[in-house]
C-alpha cells in the first residue's frame, strides 16, 4: 500500500510527495497555512504559503517572515501536487486547503463555520475522498442561532447597559471574533472602545472590511468617557487591573462555549452570548455530507465522540493526534499571544519569541 | 411560566447579586400569589418527587433529538446537568406556554402516577413546544435539584424587599414542614399562626473558621469553650407530647433516631435544644463513619440500634418552657441548659439516657485553650468551639460571636489516579478526582479517597489540560489516568473500613496542594494511611 497523500507525524500534517506540511505545530522548511490564529500558524518556518488576506495577518503575528500570498482557488503545483485554497469561512483569511495527487482528493479544513457572517468570505464546499475537520463543537449540544438574532440581542444589551450608566466589556478573541462584533454593533448607540490587542489587529484587516470606528482605550481614556459605550477586549482582560478604568461595568462573552450555563459562570461573566467561529453540530454534519467523502479524520475538538458518530453513520472515520487546541481552546482564557496581554504602550519593548512549550 | 423562565434567565444573565436580589424581589412582588409559594418551594429545595425516573428521561430526550443515547450519555458527561443537557440537544423552539408555574408544578405532581406512555407523551408535548429556558427550567423541575447559583439566603433577602417583613423572621416561616400545594401565600408568609409553629424549628446559627490568631478575639475572660462534635448539627424539639428531629440541611429526621423518643415526657414540653448526633458505643463517642451507617436509613433495624446507637451531644437550648430565648446571653441559656440537663439526667443515666451535655472548658488563658484544642483527636472532636459568653443566638453564619478551630488536618502524599468531569461551574472540566495510595509492595495503587475542591481555578485548568493528553482509559465519563501527578491530601479523621477497598474511610478529605516537586515514587503507602487511625477514646472514668 502507498504511503496516504497526507499524514500525521511529530511536526504536523505531512504531504511527503511534496514535502511540505500543513499548519505544522514544530518548525518546519515550508508550512501551508490555514489561517492565522496561533495554534495553526507557529512561529520559525522557512517559508509560509497562505491566502493573500491572511499574509498581513501572519505578518503582523509572527514579524518578519518569508510568505507567498494565493488567491482562492488559485493552484499551485509542489512536485506533481496540486494545492489551492479554499474558503473556510472562519475568520478573515482563513481557508481550507485542497490537495490533489492522481486523482486523490484531500481537504483539510483548518478551523470553519457554514454561516456567513459577514467579514470572512463564506465557507465553500469543496468536493473530496478524504475531509480531515475539525469538531470543536462536535456535539449534540452545540447548536447556534442565526447570526442576526445573536447580534439583535447584544446591540440590546448594550443598549439597556447604557440606560442602566454602565459601560459593556464585550469579550472576544483579538483576531475574528472582535472584528465580527465590530462589524455588526450599532454605533448609534454609543462609541466603540478597543482593547490595544484588539485595535492593533484590527488595523492591520480595515483595509479588508468596512468596519465603525474604533477608538483604543489608553493611559489617557478617562473613566468619564467610557461609561455608557462598548469596550471590546479579549478573553484574557477579564480580571486583570485593566478592566478597573471601565467600572461600573457589566461583562459578556460571545463564544461558542456561552452554549454552557457552566461555563460562563466559572469565568465570573454576567451574560454569554452563544456565537461562535467553527461549526456547529448540524453545521459539521451538513459539511461532510456535502462534501461526498469516504473517509474522514477528526483532528480536534470532541474527536473520540464526533468519530464514533460517523462510524455509525456509514463513514469511514478516524481521529488523528495534533497540537491544534479544539477541546481546551476557546473555552478557557488561553493566550492567543502577546498581543493578548500586554497593553500597547508597553509593547514596543517586547519581540515576539518562539513558543517555548512547543520545541 | 413565562415570567419564571424570565427570572431564571435574568439570573442567569448577571454575576452581581445585587442584580440577582432585584429580579427576584420583582419577581416577588408581580408573580401570583400561588406562584409565589411554589417559587420560594422550588429555590429553597422542596421540590415535588421526582415524576419519571432519569433512564427514561434520557432514554426519551435522545429519541425526539434523535440521537443514538451513547451520543445523549456523552453530552450530557460534558455538559455536567441533566436538565441543561435535554434543553440544549432537542430541536429548537420559539415558543412559550400560557401555563402558569403553578400549573405544571401541579400537573408534575399528577404525572408520577401515570402510565410511561402518557408520562412519555407528556414530556414530548412540552419539549417540543418550550422555548430554551422554559424548556430548561421545565426539566429541572423534573430532574429536581434546582441549584442555579441563588441561594435560600438570597431568596429570603429578595421576600423580606417584596413584603417589607423581616428577614429573620422570614427565615424562621419558611423552615420545617410546609407543603407549597396546600399554603397560601398568606398562610405561608404574611399570616401570623401559632399552630403551624408546632414542628417550627429555628434557623441554625453558623460559626466561621477563626482567621487570625485567637489572641486577636480579645479578652480570654469573654469567651468560653467546648469541643466541635463531628457528628450531625440537629434541633430537638419537645412541644405538646411530640418529638422533632431537625438536621441543619432543614430535614426533618425524627425517624431515623428513634432513641430520642426517650426525650418525651422527660424534658418539658416547649424546650428546643441545639446540639450534635453523634455514635455512641460501648461508652465512648464513634466516629462519623459508623454515624454514616445511621444517616441514610429511612427506617433503623433493631439490629443497628444495637450495634450504632446514637446521643444528642446539647450544647445550646432555644426554647424554654415555650419561650424562645435565643436573645438572653449565651451564659444565661447554658445556666437553663446545665440545669435541665442535671434534672433529666440524675434518674436516667443508668439506663443510657441518649442526652449528653457538651461540657464548657475552664480556662484562665488563650495558651490553655490552645492546648484543649490539641487534646481534640483524644476526645474524638475535630477542635474547638469558641463562644462569646453574651452572645445571642443568631441566625445563619454570622462573624464575630461564634467561632470554630479547628485542629490542623491529618494529610498524606497520594497519586491522581482517576478523573471526571466536574458539574455546574466545572462543567467539561476535568476537576473530580480519585487518588491512590501504594501497597505494601510498592508496586500497586489502591484506591483510598475522592476529592473536588482544594485546587486554584487556574490549576484546575492545566491539570484538566494535562489529563485529556494523558488518558490510558475511559470507563464511560471516568478517566484513567497515567499515574504523574502527587497531591497532598488532607482529612480531618481516618477510620478502618469494611466498605472501602483500601480497608480505611477518610472524613472530608480534600486536596491541600499539588505536590509537583513530588515524583508518584514518594507518594504514601496504605499503610501509612492507617498508621494514623487514632485509638478509640477511653469511656470516661468513675462513671
Amino acid at each position: 500500500m502507498n504511503a496516504p497523500l497526507l499524514a500525521f507525524n511529530e511536526n504536523g500534517i505531512y504531504c511527503a510527495q511534496a514535502g511540505v506540511y500543513l499548519d505544522p505545530w514544530k518548525p518546519v522548511d515550508k508550512a501551508i497555512i490555514s489561517h492565522g490564529h496561533a495554534d495553526h500558524s507557529r512561529w520559525g518556518h522557512k517559508k509560509y504559503i497562505t491566502h493573500h488576506s491572511n499574509v498581513p495577518i501572519i505578518k503582523h503575528r509572527l514579524g518578519e517572515i518569508e510568505v507567498a500570498g494565493k488567491a482562492w482557488n488559485e493552484t499551485f503545483i509542489i512536485n506533481g501536487v496540486t494545492f489551492s485554497f479554499h474558503p473556510a469561512g472562519h475568520i478573515i483569511g482563513s481557508s481550507q486547503i485542497r490537495v490533489e495527487y492522481k486523482g486523490e482528493v484531500w481537504v483539510f479544513t483548518g478551523d470553519y463555520k457554514t454561516e456567513d457572517d459577514g467579514v470572512a468570505v463564506p465557507y465553500e464546499v469543496v468536493k473530496c475522498t478524504t475531509f480531515i475537520t475539525e469538531c470543536t463543537f462536535g456535539l449534540p449540544a452545540f447548536k447556534w442561532l442565526p447570526q442576526q438574532q445573536v447580534i439583535t440581542e447584544i446591540n440590546e444589551w448594550w443598549q439597556k447597559n447604557k440606560e442602566d450608566g454602565r459601560t459593556s466589556v464585550l469579550f472576544g478573541y483579538s483576531l475574528g471574533k472582535a472584528q465580527r462584533l465590530l462589524k455588526h454593533l450599532d454605533p448609534s448607540i454609543g462609541k466603540i472602545y478597543t482593547h490595544g490587542a484588539i485595535e492593533n489587529m484590527t488595523e492591520v484587516v480595515r483595509p479588508l472590511i468596512s468596519m465603525p470606528p474604533t477608538i483604543r482605550v489608553t493611559r489617557e481614556t478617562k473613566k468619564e468617557e467610557l461609561k455608557g459605550n462598548m469596550v471590546l477586549a479579549p478573553p484574557s482582560a477579564h480580571g486583570t487591573p485593566w478592566i478597573r478604568k471601565m467600572v461600573p461595568y457589566n461583562t459578556a462573552s460571545a463564544s461558542g462555549w456561552m452554549a454552557f450555563r457552566g461555563a460562563r459562570r466559572r469565568r465570573a461573566i454576567d451574560k454569554g452570548f452563544v456565537m461562535s467561529d467553527h461549526c456547529d453540530w448540524q453545521g459539521l454534519l451538513s459539511s461532510i455530507k456535502a462534501t461526498g467523502c469516504e473517509k474522514v479524520i477528526c483532528t480536534h475538538g470532541y474527536t473520540d465522540i464526533f468519530s464514533r458518530y460517523l462510524n455509525e453513520q456509514g463513514y469511514d472515520a478516524r481521529t488523528a493526534e495534533t497540537q491544534y487546541e479544539g477541546e481546551m481552546g476557546e473555552l478557557e482564557s488561553k493566550v492567543e499571544s502577546v498581543d493578548d496581554v500586554v497593553p500597547d504602550e508597553e509593547k514596543a519593548n517586547i519581540k515576539v519569541k518562539p513558543n517555548k512549550n512547543n520545541k | 411560566m413565562r415570567n419564571f423562565a424570565e427570572l431564571i434567565k435574568t439570573l442567569d444573565s448577571t454575576n452581581k447579586t445585587t442584580l440577582k436580589v432585584e429580579a427576584l424581589t420583582k419577581y416577588l412582588q408581580l408573580a401570583q400569589d400561588k406562584d409565589k409559594v411554589w417559587a420560594i418551594a422550588i429555590l429553597s429545595h422542596r421540590r415535588p418527587p421526582r415524576p419519571v425516573n432519569t433512564t427514561l428521561l434520557r432514554t426519551w430526550a435522545s429519541e425526539l433529538a434523535n440521537i443514538p443515547l451513547w451520543l445523549f450519555e456523552e453530552s450530557y458527561h460534558i455538559v455536567g446537568d441533566l436538565a441543561e443537557t435535554i434543553a440544549l440537544v432537542i430541536p429548537v423552539s420559539e415558543a412559550n406556554s400560557e401555563k402558569t408555574l403553578t400549573q405544571f408544578l401541579v400537573e408534575m405532581i399528577e404525572l408520577k402516577a401515570k402510565t410511561d406512555e402518557d408520562k412519555k407523551h407528556y414530556l414530548f408535548e412540552n419539549w417540543k413546544t418550550l422555548n430554551y429556558y422554559e424548556r430548561f427550567v421545565f426539566c429541572k423541575l423534573i430532574t429536581g435539584s434546582f441549584r442555579i447559583g441563588v441561594s435560600q439566603k438570597l431568596m429570603t433577602r429578595a421576600l423580606s424587599k417584596a413584603t417589607e417583613i423581616d428577614e429573620d423572621i422570614l427565615a424562621y416561616k419558611l423552615m420545617g414542614n410546609w407543603d407549597p400545594q396546600k399554603i397560601s401565600f398568606t398562610q405561608l408568609i404574611l399570616e401570623e399562626n401559632e399552630e403551624d409553629y408546632l414542628s417550627k424549628p429555628y434557623p441554625f446559627y453558623l460559626a466561621y473558621a477563626v482567621e487570625n490568631e485567637v489572641k486577636t478575639l480579645g479578652d480570654v475572660k469573654d469567651w468560653t469553650a467546648e469541643h466541635k462534635w463531628d457528628g450531625i448539627r440537629s434541633q430537638v424539639i419537645i412541644r405538646n407530647d411530640q418529638l422533632f428531629v431537625w438536621s441543619r440541611g432543614e430535614e426533618l429526621v425524627t425517624d431515623k433516631y428513634p432513641e430520642f423518643q426517650a426525650f418525651v415526657n422527660t424534658i418539658p414540653n416547649g424546650t428546643v435544644l441545639d446540639g450534635e448526633i453523634l455514635p455512641f458505643i460501648e461508652n465512648a463517642i464513634g466516629s462519623f463513619n459508623e454515624l454514616q451507617t445511621r444517616i441514610g436509613r429511612k427506617t433503623v433495624s433493631k439490629a443497628l440500634l444495637k450495634k450504632t446507637p446514637v446521643i444528642l451531644k446539647t450544647y445550646d437550648i432555644l426554647e424554654w418552657k415555650g419561650k424562645d430565648i435565643r436573645d438572653l446571653p449565651y451564659v444565661e441559656r447554658r445556666k437553663i441548659l446545665e440545669k435541665l440537663f442535671t434534672e433529666v439526667s440524675t434518674e436516667k443515666t443508668a439506663n443510657n439516657f441518649p442526652l449528653h451535655l457538651s461540657e464548657t472548658i475552664s480556662f484562665q488563658n488563650w495558651a490553655e485553650v490552645a492546648a484543649e484544642r490539641s487534646r481534640a483527636r483524644e476526645e474524638r472532636s475535630e477542635g474547638l468551639m469558641l463562644k462569646r459568653l453574651d452572645s445571642p443566638y443568631l441566625v445563619g453564619r454570622k462573624k464575630g460571636d461564634w467561632w470554630k478551630w479547628k485542629v490542623a488536618p491529618l494529610t498524606i502524599d497520594a497519586v491522581l489516579t482517576y478523573a471526571m468531569r466536574g458539574h455546574g461551574r466545572r462543567t467539561n472540566l476535568f476537576t473530580d478526582y480519585t487518588f491512590g495510595l501504594w501497597d505494601e509492595e510498592k508496586k500497586a495503587l489502591v484506591t483510598f479517597a475522592k476529592a473536588y475542591s482544594g485546587l486554584t481555578d487556574a490549576e484546575f485548568r492545566k491539570l484538566d489540560a494535562w489529563i485529556k493528553k494523558n488518558t490510558l482509559e475511559r470507563f464511560g465519563p471516568v478517566r484513567n489516568v497515567v499515574p504523574h501527578h502527587v497531591f497532598e491530601i488532607a482529612f480531618e479523621g481516618v477510620a478502618e473500613s469494611k466498605r472501602h477497598k483500601s480497608g480505611v474511610a477518610t472524613r472530608f478529605p480534600r486536596i491541600l496542594r499539588w505536590r509537583q516537586d513530588k515524583k508518584i515514587e514518594d507518594a504514601n503507602t496504605i499503610e501509612d494511611l492507617k498508621g494514623l487511625i487514632a485509638p478509640a477514646p477511653q469511656p470516661p472514668k468513675g462513671e
